[in-house]
């Protein structure tokens, strides 16, 4: 069953991760490494995020080729079942 | 002449999660090491795969899922009397501690620790663990050199750890020893897939100060306490780790 999403649910389920964002300082279009809390934790939960809404497994590499929010949104629609 | 003690001539020896990574390549070392070994595994296709590397005559292999307690205590029933036992069954899933469910938590502890434990209660009931007989558990460095996303494995590898050691004086009297082989970051099937990338594997490995292992360096340790050259070891915890855990 395809869970709809839009993008900027997404954005708020990514911003959720974040403890310390300043939300002027971010958008969809943000290159998101670049966040000055981004760390392997971070990354880690991204992807156990990813996984529980969507049941949607990413890999590191995945996350590494995503350079924006909305890549990696594309790529949650793409792998949803 | 006598034999050297780090053969497994003629011991019979019962190897679970066969079907990939460390347990495939234990099993096929165990049998270049003269041992008669029986596998186990999940999947018939890759136990299958391993049971056709293995050297010499009269091994045997049986379907087995460790996330189903019926399957083991059919598997202890079919089971002839052994002189050792290598449990290598393990799964994993890096998962910060804020997501982690109850249900992720039983799923690892029951392949990792609940599937063993229960394994050698049904054997030891059965008293089908001989006499002078090595039982080895496959830890892990992560029982006390933590890495992100990795707690429920670390705690059910540690777990592992404290029974074998328990396990280790309750059989002191049968001449049964107990170990655990704590192996450092060996690339297998297990850990190559999910959510390790290419990038932070080179990362991972220039850590090690001995580069990466091999299953078979895991293996060897396997068969030095399965062999009669460790029989006065037992409670031990040896780490394989390429250095990693030095600094």
């Amino acid at each position: 069953m395809k869970k709809v999403i839009t993008l900027e649910d997404f954005f708020k389920l990514f911003c959720d991760e974040l403890d310390e964002v300043d939300l002027e300082n971010i958008s969809i279009k943000t290159d998101f490494k670049n966040i000055d809390e981004w760390d392997s934790l971070v990354a880690l939960s991204i992807i156990a995020m990813i996984d529980e809404e969507f049941e949607v497994l990413l890999t590191g590499s995945d996350m590494m080729k995503s350079t924006t929010i909305v890549d990696l949104y594309n790529l949650v629609l793409n792998n949803l079942s | 002449m006598r034999e050297s003690d780090f053969s497994l001539n003629s011991k019979v020896i019962l190897i679970t999660g066969a079907s990939s990574g460390l347990g495939a390549s234990t099993a096929i070392e165990c049998s270049k090491a003269g041992a008669k070994v029986i596998i186990t595994g999940r999947d018939q296709e890759r136990l299958d795969i391993t049971f056709n590397q293995l050297h010499g005559n009269g091994h045997s292999k049986i379907i087995c899922d460790f996330s189903v307690n019926e399957d083991i205590n059919k598997l202890a029933e079919v089971l002839p009397n052994l002189d050792g036992i290598a449990l290598c069954a393990g799964i994993t899933k890096t998962i910060p501690v804020k997501f982690i469910s109850n249900e992720t938590i039983d799923e690892i502890f029951q392949v990792n620790l609940v599937s063993s434990m229960l394994l050698i209660q049904r054997l030891l009931k059965l008293k089908k663990i001989n006499k002078s007989g090595s039982i080895v558990f496959i830890s892990s460095i992560s029982t006390d050199y933590a890495d992100k996303g990795n707690a429920i494995y670390a705690a059910s590898k540690g777990a592992l750890n404290s029974f074998s050691k328990v396990l280790a004086l309750e059989l002191s009297s049968k001449n049964i020893t107990s170990n655990c082989i704590q192996p450092g970051f060996v690339p297998t099937g297990m850990l190559a897939v999910g959510v390790v990338s290419e990038e932070q594997l080179l990362e991972e490995k220039k850590k090690y100060p001995l580069g990466f292992g091999e299953p078979r360096d895991i293996a060897n340790g396997v068969i030095y306490l399965l062999s009669d050259a460790a029989k006065w070891v037992t409670g031990s915890v040896l780490t394989i780790d390429g250095g990693i855990t030095l600094r």
